[in-house]
């Protein structure tokens, strides 16, 4: 938007705002609030349920991903900028899974070295909280 | 915010008209432009904590603790795993949604309903940095420390701590970011400027505060 224009022109910003309100109705709004809650609950199922593996990893990207989409999409209004501002905004993150690469296979050399080294830790079994309780009950008597 | 002034063509051919204009290249308010360039950097300040994380949870031969468990409450006389911080989610995205019908409103200039959502959103923000403050405290109390934790590898307090105590600072910030908006709004001092662009730039922030916890929740808590 020129600004020099619209300094002039006050009226201008008015209509577009009244555009933006026509092109924004309540109930997108309303329809993505309750679609990012349903997901919350699916991500919280995954943990409730206690799915393990590759399926608990699956579903966390996917549920994820899909809410960080409609923030950034409806929320954030992305889907409605030009390109140009599109692409200014995603196209730098992506350089993180450069980022993201390079650290877990380094990360992936350094546990190699580790174990190498150092030797497995004998308890590397993971621990439950109630065994820490359990164990503090026993020694208090 | 678009201009409509200029013409509707392909994506592709957009963003050639756009960067061979020898004027701006984005078409919107200079405010809203600079506070997606600090969330941008934002972005990457928080990748690199969440990075870190997952360089040290990859590296430690140490066992990592069962967060479902270590954020679990006994509620009603039962333990319910992980269910402060899905109360945490479910609060934030409230308060993104107040906030998107605050954006919404700026739009009709509608100043009683944008400063109701608006509090509204602080409020919620403040309720959730207080869950937050119970949290740190429950925790420092079973003996979370940044160094060491009676529940596996010691890199998860400093995880822990590092990443929702920037994130509980953005929320805190936030609040007082939309808290002074908003009486601005009630006061007129948008209408003397006949601009109420800073509601949606205030938007864009607390919209990614919620972005970024959606990715904590996703690789902290869940993972």
């Amino acid at each position: 938007m020129d600004h020099s224009v619209l300094a002039q022109t006050g009226n201008n910003q008015t209509r577009n705002e009244q555009a933006m309100a026509d092109q924004h109705p309540i109930g997108v709004y309303l329809k993505v609030w309750i679609l990012l809650f349903v997901l919350s609950s699916f991500s919280y199922m995954v943990d409730y349920f206690d799915f393990q593996g590759i399926v608990r990893w699956t579903l966390i990207i996917i549920f994820m991903l899909l809410k960080a989409g409609f923030i950034v999409a409806i929320f954030m209004h992305v889907m409605w900028e030009r390109m140009a501002l599109i692409s200014a905004i995603l196209a730098p993150p992506t350089v993180l899974l450069v980022l993201i690469g390079l650290m877990s296979s380094e990360a992936n050399y350094t546990f190699g070295t580790r174990i190498d080294h150092l030797g497995q830790p004998e308890a590397a079994v993971r621990i439950h909280v109630s065994d820490v309780h359990a164990g503090e009950a026993a020694a208090e008597h | 915010m678009t201009d409509h002034s200029l013409q509707k063509t392909g994506h592709l051919q957009s963003v050639v008209q756009d960067w061979s204009d020898q004027k701006q290249a984005f078409h919107v308010p200079w405010g809203k432009l600079m506070m997606w360039i600090f969330l941008i950097s934002d972005t990457f300040i928080f990748s690199c904590f969440l990075v870190g994380y997952m360089n040290v949870r990859m590296t430690t031969t140490d066992p990592w603790p069962y967060p479902s468990e270590v954020f679990a409450l006994t509620l009603f006389g039962k333990n319910i795993p992980l269910i402060l911080i899905a109360i945490m989610t479910f609060i934030l995205i409230t308060s993104s949604g107040t906030m998107a019908l605050a954006v919404r409103y700026s739009h009709f200039r509608d100043k009683k309903k944008i400063a109701m959502f608006m509090f509204c959103t602080a409020a919620l923000g403040a309720s959730f940095v207080g869950m937050q403050a119970f949290e740190w405290t429950k925790l420092i109390g079973e003996g979370v420390r940044p160094w060491s934790n009676p529940f596996g590898a010691p890199q998860f307090g400093s995880v822990f701590f590092m990443v929702t105590g920037f994130h509980g600072l953005h929320v805190s910030i936030g609040v007082l970011y939309l808290s002074i908006v908003a009486s601005k709004v009630l006061k007129g001092d948008y209408d003397r400027k006949n601009n109420y662009d800073i509601i949606e730039i205030a938007g864009l922030y607390w919209h990614f505060v919620d972005l970024v916890w959606v990715f904590i929740f996703a690789f902290f808590y869940l993972w």
